[in-house]
C-alpha cells in the first residue's frame, strides 16, 4: 500500500494554493506533445506540460536544455514542429506574437534605446490604440509599481542595470497580459540585487495575481520564487514539482545533482524488510537501510542513494551499536563558510562525501580536524533511492 | 539568436546584386563580340583586344595613368598615415578642427570644384600643367581617403601593446616600427590600394589639371565615349575589371590566410 | 615629464606638420584663389583672367574685385534653373537610392553572420572598378537599339523602343547605380548593429511587423540613413560625368555648367563663381555630414 505523499507540505509554497493537485482544475497554458526541431537538432522533444492561472512557474535547466525555446514558442517567436499549445483552451497555432495576450521580459531587456522610460512602457499600450489619458494613467501606475517615477524621462543608456530591469518589467506588465514570460530575469544583476529583486518579483506577482513563467538556469532563483518548477534536460521535462518536492524527492540523479548539493552512493538492492530497503554499497561495510517506500525495486537492482550534505552527521566517536548507515573515512578538506562548515570526507572506497554542519555557536572550537578519522551517519529517511 | 532570411530579403538581395553586376557582365560579354556594333551580337572574337594593344594612344594613356597612380598613391599613403597618426595620437593640437575639416572636405566636395581650384592654384604659381600637376592633385585628394582608413584602424588599436613593448625596453621609435606599424600595415595597404584605384579612375580632376603629353586613360576613354560606343573600350574596360577583380580576390585570400595563420599560431 | 632629446621632439613635431602643410598648400590656398578669381574680371589673355594680384597695391586689389560674376549668375536664368535642377535631381536620386539601398542593406544584415562579409564585399567590389566604365556600360543598355530595348521587345513588353538614354531618367538610373555602395554600406552598418530582440519585443508588445519596422527599425537606423543620404546627395549635386554621358542636352546640372564655362567658354572667373555657388549650396549638408561623422566617431570610442 503506498502511503500518502510524504512531502506534500514541504517547501515555501503558499499552502492553500495548489491547483495542480486538483483534478478538476483547468490549466491556463497547456503544451500537448510539443516537439521543436531546428534542422536536425531537437530542441524540445515530445513535451507535455500544464501551467495554472496565478502560478509562478519556473523552467529550470542547464543551457541548451530547450527551456528558452519552450518560452519562445509560448511568445510566438518559434512554432512547434509537432503538437499544440493552448492558452485558456484556445490553440495558439497561427497566432502571431503581436496578437497573443502574452508579454515577455527579455533577457537583454530589449529596451528601445531611442525612447524614454515612459515611452518604452507606453509602447505596448499605444499598439492597442488606447486613448492618451488612459495610457498616461497606466504608465504612471506601472512607474509607481516598480518605483521609477522620477526616471520617467530618462533613456535606457542613462539607467543602471537594476533600473533597466525594472523598466523592462514595467513595460511587459503594462498591458496586463494573461501570462508574463521572464527570460533569465535576474541574470544580469549582481548577487545582492538579485536576491532583493527575487522577493520583489514575488510580491508583484502576488499583487497582480498574474501567471508568471520564468526561464532560469539558476536553481536558487527557481527555488526561491517558484510555486512549481519544471526541470528540463535535453528537450524533455524530467520532473515537475514544488521546490520542496524537487529538492527532497528528486526523481533522477540528474535532478538530485542539478538542484543543490548531493552525495551519491552507488549500490545494489538486497531486499525489503518492514518497508525499509537494504542496499549493499562498497562505501560502507554494513548494508544501508533506506526509508523510501514509494520506490518499486527488485533484488540485485543497481541503484544510487542520494543524501543531501546537511542531512548527514559527522562525528569523531564511533556511533552506538544499534546505529544504521555508518560510513567511515578521514577528513580531506574543511571549508569554513561562516554560517556553515563544509567537510569533505574521503571514504575507504575512495569516494568523497560532502557533509555540512551548521555553526550554531560562536565559540565552540571545531572538534574535527584535518586527517581525523571520522564517522558519517544519516537517518534512513534522509536518503532517496534513485533507480539507475 | 538565429536570423532568418525572409523571401523578401532574398528577393531584394538577388535583384540588388543583379542590378549591380548585370551591366558590368554585359560589358565584359560584348567585349568578345565579333561585330563592330556594340549592342548586336555577331559571334565570339578577341579581335578587339588585338586592336586595343595596337592602339598606341590608348596604350600611352594607360602607361601615364599607371605612373601617376603609383606615384600619387605612394605619396598619399605616407601623408595619409602621418595625418591619421596626428589625428589619433596628438590630442588637441592647435588648428585641429581646421585640419579635420581639410581631411574630410575633399572627400565630399564635388570633383569639379577640387579640380578647378587646383588648376587655378597651379596657374597662379606658374607650374606647367601635365604629369606633375595631376600627380599632386591626386595625392591631395587620395591622402584624405588613406587618412580615414588608417585612422579607423588606429582608433581600435590596443595601446597596451605599445606600452608592453616600451615596458620591455623598446624605445618609442623602435616600438612604432616593430609593433605599431606591423599591426596597422593591413590598413595602410588598404589605403594605398584605395588611393591607387581612385587615381586610376579619376576623370574630372585629371581633365582640369592635364597638359600636353599627359593624357590619362579615363580622359582618353571619355573622349572616345563621347564620339560613340566602341568595342575597343569594352575590351579595355574588361581588362581593367579583370585586374581589379584579381587584385581584390587575391587581397581577400591573402588576408584570410594571414588571419588563419595567426589563429593557428595562437593555439 | 622628462625632456626628450631634441631630435625626437623634431620628428615627433613633424608628424602633424607635414600633412597639415600639404593640405594647407594644396587644398586651402587653391580654395582661396577660386574665391578671389570668382570676384575678378575675365580677360582674353593667357591665363584667361585678369590678374589683380598686385600685393604692392592693396587698394587696386580691392578695387579690382567685384561681384560682377555673381551678378551674371543671378541675372541669367540658366544658372538658377541649373542650380534648382541639380538639387532636384540629387534629392530625388537620394530618395531612390534609399528605396533601392534599404532592402539590400536589410537583406545583408539579416543574412547569416558567416555570409555577411562576402555580401558586403560584393557591394563594394563594383566601387573598385572604374566609375567611368560603369557609366559607359549603361549607354549600351539604355540606347534606343540597346540591350534593354532588345530584351523588352523580345519579351513582347513593348513594340517601339523606349527612349531612356539622354533623358533625365537615365541620369537617375546612373546616379542610383554609381552611388549604391555609398548608400548600402552606412545603412548596413547601422542595421547590422541593431539588436534583433528589440523587434521581437515590439512584436511581443502588440506591434505588427510593419509598424515595428517604422517605429523601431527606421528610427534606429537613422544615423545610417542620414550618413548614406548625405554621402550620395552631396557628390550628386556636383555630378558631371553622369549627366554628361547619360543625360540629354536639356538635363541641366551645375557641375556640367561649370565644366562648359571652363572648357567651352573659357570663362574662368565665371566658372569660379559657379564653383562658389555650388559650394554655398553644399555648405549646409557638408556641415551636417561633419556633425554626423563626428558623432559616429565619438560613439565608436
Amino acid at each position: 500500500m503506498p502511503r500518502p505523499p510524504k512531502f506534500a507540505s514541504v517547501g515555501a509554497v503558499r499552502r492553500s494554493f495548489a491547483p495542480w493537485a486538483d483534478p478538476d482544475a483547468k490549466p491556463l497554458i497547456r503544451f500537448e506533445n510539443v516537439t521543436k526541431r531546428f534542422g536536425d537538432a531537437i530542441a524540445v522533444n515530445d513535451l507535455s506540460l500544464d501551467v495554472f492561472e496565478g502560478e509562478f512557474f519556473c523552467l529550470l535547466g542547464p543551457s541548451g536544455c530547450g527551456k528558452t525555446t519552450l518560452m519562445r514558442m509560448l511568445a510566438g517567436f518559434e512554432h512547434p514542429s509537432e503538437g499544440r499549445i493552448t492558452l485558456a483552451g484556445q490553440s495558439l497555432a497561427g497566432v502571431p506574437p503581436y496578437r497573443r495576450p502574452v508579454n515577455m521580459m527579455f533577457q537583454s531587456y530589449a529596451l528601445f534605446p531611442h525612447m524614454s522610460v515612459e515611452k518604452n512602457i507606453a509602447f505596448g499600450l499605444k499598439q492597442d490604440g488606447l486613448p492618451k489619458d488612459e495610457i498616461a494613467a497606466r504608465v504612471g501606475e506601472m512607474l509607481r509599481l516598480v518605483q521609477l517615477e522620477r526616471l520617467a524621462k530618462r533613456y535606457s543608456s542613462q539607467l543602471s542595470g537594476g533600473q533597466r530591469q525594472r523598466v523592462a518589467l514595467a513595460r511587459a506588465l503594462a498591458k496586463k497580459p494573461k501570462v508574463l514570460l521572464l527570460d533569465e530575469p535576474l541574470g544580469a544583476l549582481d548577487k545582492k540585487l538579485r536576491e532583493e529583486t527575487q522577493f520583489e518579483l514575488m510580491d508583484i506577482q502576488h499583487e497582480l495575481g498574474m501567471t508568471f513563467v520564468v526561464v532560469t538556469h539558476d536553481q536558487e532563483e527557481a527555488m526561491t520564487m517558484a510555486d512549481r518548477i519544471a526541470v528540463m534536460d535535453h528537450g524533455r521535462i524530467v520532473q515537475v514539482a514544488t521546490p520542496g518536492g524537487i529538492y527532497e524527492q528528486p526523481k533522477t540523479r540528474f535532478i538530485a545533482e542539478f538542484v543543490g548539493d548531493v552525495n551519491i552512493l552507488e549500490g545494489n538492492v538486497l531486499g525489503q524488510e518492514n518497508g525499509l530497503w537494504h542496499v549493499q554499497t562498497p562505501s560502507a561495510e554494513a548494508p544501508l537501510t533506506i526509508d523510501d517506500p514509494d520506490e518499486v525495486l527488485h533484488s540485485g537492482q543497481a541503484v544510487a542513494i542520494a543524501v543531501r550534505p546537511e542531512k548527514m552527521v559527522i562525528q569523531r566517536n564511533p556511533p552506538g551499536p544499534g546505529a544504521v548507515n555508518v560510513l567511515t573515512g578521514e577528513v580531506w578538506d574543511i571549508g569554513y563558510l561562516g554560517d556553515w562548515t563544509v567537510y569533505r570526507v574521503k571514504l575507504a572506497s575512495g569516494a568523497i562525501l560532502r557533509v555540512t554542519l551548521a555553526n550554531r555557536s560562536r565559540f565552540v572550537e571545531s572538534p574535527i580536524d584535518w586527517d581525523d578519522q571520522v564517522y558519517v551517519t544519516f537517518a534512513p529517511d534522509a536518503a532517496v533511492i534513485l533507480a539507475e | 539568436m538565429t536570423r532568418r532570411l525572409s523571401l523578401f530579403n532574398v528577393t531584394s538581395l538577388v535583384i540588388g546584386f543583379a542590378f549591380l553586376y548585370l551591366p558590368i557582365l554585359l560589358l565584359v560579354v560584348y567585349s568578345f563580340n565579333a561585330s563592330r556594333l556594340v549592342t548586336v551580337w555577331g559571334g565570339f572574337s578577341t579581335q578587339w583586344y588585338g586592336a586595343l594593344f595596337r592602339n598606341e594612344a590608348l596604350m600611352e594613356a594607360a602607361w601615364v595613368t599607371l605612373r601617376i597612380a603609383l606615384l600619387s598613391a605612394s605619396l598619399a599613403t605616407v601623408l595619409g598615415t602621418l595625418a591619421a597618426l596626428a589625428l589619433t595620437r596628438y590630442g588637441r593640437f592647435t588648428g585641429r578642427t581646421l585640419f579635420t575639416g581639410m581631411v574630410y572636405a575633399p572627400m565630399v566636395m564635388p570633383e569639379v570644384i577640387t579640380g578647378l581650384s587646383l588648376l587655378l592654384f597651379f596657374v597662379a604659381i606658374g607650374l606647367d600643367r601635365g604629369f606633375w600637376t595631376i600627380t599632386l592633385a591626386h595625392t591631395t585628394l587620395t591622402m584624405c581617403f588613406v587618412t580615414v582608413v588608417v585612422q579607423s584602424r588606429l582608433m581600435t588599436f590596443d595601446r597596451s601593446l605599445e606600452e608592453a613593448a616600451m615596458d620591455l625596453g623598446a624605445p618609442p621609435l623602435r616600438t612604432f616600427f616593430s609593433v605599431t606599424l606591423p599591426l596597422i600595415a593591413p590598413s595602410i595597404v588598404a589605403g594605398f590600394l584605395l588611393a591607387f584605384t581612385l587615381s586610376l579612375d579619376d576623370l574630372v580632376i585629371a581633365s582640369f589639371n592635364t597638359g600636353p603629353g599627359a593624357t590619362t586613360l579615363p580622359i582618353r576613354i571619355y573622349s572616345q565615349v563621347r564620339l560613340g560606343l566602341s568595342p575597343e573600350i569594352n575590351a579595355a574596360s574588361t581588362i581593367l575589371i579583370g585586374i581589379v577583380t584579381l587584385g581584390v580576390v587575391s587581397a581577400t585570400v591573402l588576408s584570410k590566410r594571414s588571419l588563419l595563420r595567426s589563429q593557428r599560431n595562437a593555439h | 615629464m622628462t625632456r626628450r632629446p631634441f631630435a625626437r621632439r623634431l620628428t615627433d613635431g613633424l608628424v602633424p606638420v607635414i600633412p597639415y602643410l600639404w593640405l594647407g598648400i594644396f587644398f586651402l590656398v587653391p580654395f582661396l584663389i577660386v574665391l578671389k578669381i570668382s570676384l575678378s574680371d575675365p580677360a582674353v589673355a593667357q591665363p584667361p583672367y585678369k590678374p589683380v594680384f598686385e600685393l604692392s597695391d592693396i587698394v587696386s586689389f580691392f578695387q579690382g574685385l567685384d561681384l560682377e560674376n555673381f551678378e551674371v549668375l543671378a541675372g541669367d536664368d540658366l544658372y538658377l534653373s541649373a542650380t534648382l535642377s541639380s538639387v532636384r535631381i540629387a534629392a530625388l536620386s537620394t530618395v531612390l537610392l534609399l528605396l533601392v539601398g534599404f532592402p539590400i542593406a536589410y537583406g545583408i544584415a539579416r543574412a547569416p553572420a558567416r555570409h555577411r562579409p562576402l555580401l558586403v564585399a560584393l557591394v563594394i567590389l563594383p566601387f573598385w572598378t572604374s566609375f567611368l566604365i560603369r557609366i559607359y556600360a549603361w549607354i549600351a543598355i539604355l540606347k534606343p537599339e540597346g540591350l534593354l530595348n532588345q530584351a523588352l521587345t523580345e519579351l513582347g513588353v513593348i513594340t517601339d523602343p523606349v527612349h531612356i538614354l539622354n533623358t533625365e531618367t537615365a541620369v537617375y538610373i546612373g546616379i542610383v547605380y554609381a552611388y549604391l555602395p555609398f548608400m548600402v554600406l552606412p545603412l548596413y552598418a547601422s542595421l547590422e548593429k541593431m539588436d534583433d530582440t528589440l523587434l521581437e519585443a515590439a512584436l511581443d508588445l502588440g506591434s505588427t511587423p510593419w509598424r515595428a519596422f517604422w517605429t523601431i527599425t527606421v528610427p534606429l537606423s537613422m544615423p545610417g540613413i542620414i550618413a548614406g543620404s548625405l554621402l550620395c546627395f552631396i557628390p550628386a549635386v556636383g555630378e558631371f560625368v553622369i549627366p554628361d554621358l547619360l543625360g540629354g542636352s536639356e538635363t541641366l546640372m551645375i557641375g556640367r555648367q561649370l565644366w562648359s564655362e571652363f572648357f567651352s567658354n573659357r570663362d574662368w572667373p565665371l566658372a569660379s563663381a559657379v564653383a562658389i555657388l555650388l559650394l554655398i549650396i553644399l555648405v549646409a549638408p557638408i556641415v551636417v555630414y561633419r556633425d554626423v561623422e563626428a558623432r559616429r566617431v565619438e560613439t565608436q570610442r
